[in-house]
């Protein structure tokens, strides 16, 4: 399979600080790939150079052919590279409804003139991006709250707005950070079985989460960092069993457990 | 109730000439006219886009002066030995030509300083006036300095078969004026409701999320900035043909000042926000005037400002909208909670 995104030895460095360092793998098209890694590994940093947000001081991200730090951000989003934010990010004073339209923005390209007169082309461009957002509304499950303002609903449906407009965004990719996170069980279960749905329609995701249960049950591939560095890639099974992941990530807890279980006894 | 504001507003203010004779007061609403598309303009920056443009008096006096210039004519020297000579013409062309070229330094200061927002946007554009005021003041082949463009002529209107005719009385004014605030009003629904708008509330609300959903900031905002500012000189236009003499002091910055407060009281973000604030603030110093002096006018004037914003911190069209919500929602009252009460 070909990639449609190629990290190449990317290191990112905050003054001393290194964040990042020669960081090296590709996600493959149609793919769940799952990047992994205690707090502090570097996960969002790569996160955000992988969406444009930062540049990377030394390597290059590769989209579908494109080195992504000749691009800004806004341009990304056309490449059609969408991502969702580690923090609830929605346009609260709008309804459920008008963050997707927002979202819908780079589709139904009126011209100047469309936009001042209600021509036929505006009107039907509007309907189309009308029609296309309660279809991205619906698949999210948000149908009951289209009407209702974004801020007003709960942390867990505010996540599935953030999803619904990266969706809006006609993406072939999308990138995922934390999306899970404040969502309860059955909330996760719902987005795991959404993840896979767009998935099966052809986009490649690239997920950064804490919830193992949820990353191991979801993912194709695994990709584990530690203090900015890649330390195993695989699949779910062979990173549950990979040495070097267990010590640098799972394994911490785990040890410690077994040695206060031992000093129970 | 606030969606019928606009309407209900045009069809009094139409109106009011069949009633209102004393010429004073048509003179105070046509000023107060003027001023309101200015504060309309300024309120889809500000508002909309929450951008503070704070040098917004620089479109109206470039336009008050584009205009004024196209219909006196001019005859300035340019280095290296030029001359420029123009005889001067229809105060129509100079309507349309106030529009182009303040639209134009809309354009540019957009695509300038909307590389730095927030406080940045402010500095530019508090400067981009001062800058204009100084040339006005100064180049005095070209605009008279502070001796002023006197004689300027009445904006005349081509009519059919009379010709292009000039609109001398107050009356005429006032409808001219209410024709155009009517357009931009129009315009301005039209840019706001429609995709850019949502583009605009999308960079004011979440820019990052705006930009990662591929919506441009630098091109939206600079399409805002020239509206605005086109507005805004077809404003500055009307208000030299109708006062017919102007000087530097059209850059003052308290002009600046009173669209702020008209947009800020009347509600910034929403469409009737600036006609509301607009009529508010330019008609109060008319019924002020004649219970006390001027300075006891302006302590007023704040006084009012500053209640009105303790007491309606959106403004006053905002207030207007949660209080017909909740007056609705306890006329109708929640058909889920009735259902739930029954045994």
């Amino acid at each position: 399979m070909t990639a449609i995104l190629s990290v190449e030895h990317v290191g990112m460095r905050f003054g001393g600080l290194t964040a990042i360092s020669d960081l090296h793998f590709h996600v493959r098209e149609g793919e769940i790939l799952s990047l992994i890694g205690p707090n502090g590994a570097g996960k969002t940093t790569a996160f955000n150079i992988m969406t444009g947000f930062l540049k990377p001081t030394q390597g290059r991200v590769v989209f579908r052919g494109r080195d992504l730090a000749q691009t800004r951000p806004n341009e990304i989003a056309r490449l059609g590279l969408a991502r969702t934010f580690q923090r609830t990010s929605v346009f609260a004073d709008d309804t459920v409804r008008d963050n997707v339209l927002i979202g819908l923005h780079r589709f139904a390209c009126p011209d100047f003139m469309d936009r001042l007169l209600p021509t036929p082309r505006a009107r039907a461009a509007e309907k189309a991006a009308r029609a296309r957002a309660d279809e991205i509304i619906d698949l999210v499950g948000l149908a009951q709250r289209a009407e209702e303002k974004a801020g007003a609903l709960s942390y867990g449906e505010q996540r599935l707005i953030g999803f619904a407009l990266a969706l809006a965004t006609a993406p072939r990719m999308l990138l995922l950070d934390e999306p899970v996170s404040g969502m309860n069980a059955s909330e996760t279960q719902g987005f795991v079985r959404l993840v896979r749905k767009v998935r099966d329609e052809g986009v490649s995701i690239l997920l950064v989460e804490h919830d193992m249960p949820m990353v191991m049950e979801v993912s194709d591939r695994i990709v584990c960092l530690n203090y900015g560095r890649l330390i195993a890639e695989g699949s779910p099974a062979e990173i549950r069993s990979d040495p070097a992941v267990i010590e640098a990530y799972l394994g911490k807890s785990a040890a410690r457990l077994e040695h206060k279980e031992m000093a129970d006894a | 109730m606030t969606r019928l504001l606009a309407p209900t507003l045009l069809v009094v203010l139409a109106a009011l000439p069949l009633v209102l004779k004393d010429p004073y007061l048509v003179n105070a609403l046509i000023i107060t006219g003027i001023f309101t598309i200015c504060a309309m303009s300024l309120n889809l920056l500000l508002g909309f886009t929450g951008q503070l443009s704070l040098g917004h008096v620089a479109f109206f006096g470039i336009g008050a002066y584009v205009s004024a210039l196209t219909a006196l004519g001019f005859d300035v020297g340019l280095p290296f030995g030029l001359r420029v000579t123009y005889e001067g013409g229809s105060p129509l062309v100079g309507f349309g030509l106030a529009i182009v070229v303040t639209g134009l330094a809309g354009y540019l200061i957009g695509r300038l300083s909307f590389r730095v927002r927030g406080a940045y946007f402010v500095i530019v554009t508090i400067s981009f006036a001062e800058v204009v005021r100084l040339v006005a003041l100064n180049w005095v082949e070209l605009t008279q300095g502070p001796l002023a463009l006197t004689s300027i002529p009445n904006m005349t209107l081509p009519l059919p078969g009379l010709g292009e005719v000039a609109l001398r009385t107050k009356i005429q004014n006032y409808y001219l004026v209410l024709a155009v605030a009517t357009l931009s009003y129009l315009v301005i629904a039209r840019l706001v409701g429609s995709r850019l708008g949502r583009a605009m509330r999308g960079l004011k609300e979440n820019e990052s999320l705006a930009l990662s959903l591929g919506i441009n900031a630098t091109r939206t905002l600079t399409i805002a900035a020239t509206v605005s500012a086109a507005m805004a000189g077809a404003a500055g236009s009307l208000y030299a043909h109708y006062i017919r003499i102007i000087d530097p002091d059209v850059f003052l910055f308290s002009y600046t000042v009173t669209m702020v407060i008209m947009v800020v009281a009347g509600g910034k973000g929403t469409l009737a926000g600036p006609l509301v604030g607009g009529l508010l603030f330019g008609l109060l110093p008319v019924a002020l005037r004649p219970v006390m002096a001027p300075e006891a006018q302006w302590i007023v004037y704040g006084a009012i400002l500053i209640a009105i914003l303790f007491v309606m911190p959106k403004g006053i069209v905002p207030a207007l909208e949660a209080l017909t919500r909740r007056r609705v929602a306890r006329a109708e009252p929640n058909p889920a909670l009735e259902a739930g009460a029954q045994p």
